[in-house]
């Protein structure tokens, strides 16, 4: 027998729902509550290209890097240029690893590995011969500053053409080395082939100074200045994600701008 | 009598409870990757009132060395407050529910009158519907702060892709201290808030979880039947 529905009172009524609203809050509460400590407390990915990050928010820095990537990359987006006498005289200087102290052009030579086994080895004055482009743009620090400077050099994409180089750009990485491969950096395809990444050698039209990656350092202003990587020791060229330094330290790999 | 008044639909609550965590976990992992150029500050003819932020507070609230961490958090939430706030700002529309929200000619000047009103300085508050002025014209600015936030952040998160959000905030620099000052807002719209929500009292509070205000209602003479009347 079904008991006949009694009308509640008012108050009967504000009771129940105060009840049911805030025993679901509660709920709700303890649920966000939880979330959040499994998310705080997940574990370190498995040390690898990458490293450093909870397993979690490592698939969500590649997952939305790649969101991103693919909305909106595209090579025709050129960094914004200054005027030249816009940029800084003194340029910041904020890391060493690798490329402390100096390194005289006459004593070093790129390092060219191509796929076929062959390594490339180039000097200075080989590289200056080509043709040399400039830029002044706001350089941006993943710390959060940046500053407009000079740079000069070998575009990317004329370097890669100029030494044959195209088998190699198939590929869809490059990878940089410091000489005594203290820091490295990976660096995908499209964005080594963007019209604004230089292998530069001048800053402020002279040669590079000790601390700023003496004698030839990258300059890729579409990614943030950790992949800037400063005095070039060898360049190898991958279809797998190549060593990097910051992206070991649970940066996210891409750090694109 | 006492009557049930339905005040705040599902949805909103369920938007602002949401909101409030997340938005939370924006700040502090936004404080995170601030730490790394830590270099904003209120300097006054050389005078520097406020320095954000002393070093007591990094320490307090273990904030030092933690930038790639901070990223990889706020470049995950920032899809919930972005996902929450268009929710909102959709069903606002769709439901009506911006009619109560949106400050109309009158806002900005009642607006006035409640602040005095609520400092008491004045005795007496307009009329106001379901949100008073001052409260549309606050409720409202924040949406339209959430959607700032996330121009700037996506102008600082992408610069050169999304160059044309750089461009609207006046370029990458100033996005970044654009997105530095919002947040700041975010922090005194809480404290005020709170400190309003505290005043107004437990059938305010109550309407933002369960949905419904009690009101007094005096029982109208048209509700008791007067059988002569047959257009009742």
């Amino acid at each position: 027998m079904k008991k006949p529905e009694k009308e509640l009172t008012v108050e009967q009524k504000i009771k129940r729902r105060t009840f049911i609203s805030f025993g679901l809050f509660g709920v709700y509460a303890a649920g966000a509550y939880g979330a959040w400590r499994w998310l705080y407390k997940s574990a370190e990915e498995t040390a690898g290209i990458t490293a450093g990050a909870r397993r979690p928010l490592r698939r969500a820095l590649n997952k939305t890097e790649l969101f991103f990537r693919r909305l909106t990359f595209n090579e025709n987006h050129l960094v914004k240029t200054y005027p030249r006498e816009m940029a800084a005289k003194i340029i910041r200087h904020n890391s060493d690893i690798g490329s402390a102290g100096k390194l005289p052009p006459e004593n070093w030579k790129l390092q060219v590995k191509k796929i076929n086994g062959e390594t490339l080895q180039i000097s200075l004055n080989e590289l200056m011969a080509l043709p040399k482009t400039e830029i002044t743009y706001d350089f941006k620090c993943v710390e959060g500053w940046d500053q407009i400077q000079h740079w000069a050099g070998v575009k990317f994409s004329d370097f890669i053409a100029h030494y044959k180089l195209d088998a190699e750009a198939k590929l869809q990485y490059v990878g940089l080395e410091t000489p005594d491969k203290q820091y490295y950096v990976g660096i995908d395809m499209p964005s080594a082939m963007h019209p604004q990444t230089l292998l530069a050698y001048q800053m402020n039209d002279v040669l590079l100074s000790g601390n700023h990656g003496q004698p030839l350092r990258l300059i890729i202003p579409v990614k943030y200045g950790i992949k800037n990587l400063k005095r070039i020791g060898t360049m190898t060229f991958s279809n797998t994600r190549p060593r990097d330094y910051w992206a070991e330290q649970g940066y996210d790999y891409y750090s694109g701008l | 009598m006492k009557v049930i008044k339905e005040k705040h639909p599902l949805i909103m609550r369920w938007t602002h409870w949401i909101n409030f965590p997340v938005l939370t976990i924006m700040i502090w992992s936004g404080m995170l990757i601030y730490w790394a150029n830590d270099v904003y500050s209120v300097t006054i003819f050389g005078h520097t009132f406020v320095r954000f932020f002393p070093e007591w507070f990094y320490k307090t609230l273990h904030i030092p060395q933690r930038l790639a961490e901070g990223m990889a958090f706020h470049f995950l939430f920032m899809w919930f407050f972005t996902l929450n706030g268009f929710f909102y700002v959709l069903y606002s529309i769709i439901s009506g529910e911006w009619r109560y929200l949106l400050p109309n000619k009158h806002s900005f000047k009642e607006a006035w009158q409640v602040l005095l009103h609520d400092l008491h300085i004045r005795k007496t508050a307009p009329p106001q519907g379901k949100y008073n002025a001052a409260q549309r014209v606050a409720y409202t600015a924040i949406i339209v702060m959430g959607l700032g936030s996330v121009i700037t952040g996506l102008a600082i998160y992408k610069p050169v892709q999304f160059y044309w959000l750089a461009w609207i905030c006046g370029g990458y620099h100033l996005a970044r201290i654009w997105h530095f000052v919002l947040t700041i807002g975010y922090v005194f719209f809480f404290l005020v808030h709170i400190v309003q929500v505290i005043l107004a009292g437990w059938n305010n509070f109550r309407a933002v979880i369960s949905g419904f205000e009690v009101v007094e209602e005096q029982p109208k003479p048209a509700i008791e039947t007067n059988s002569d009347d047959e257009k009742a």
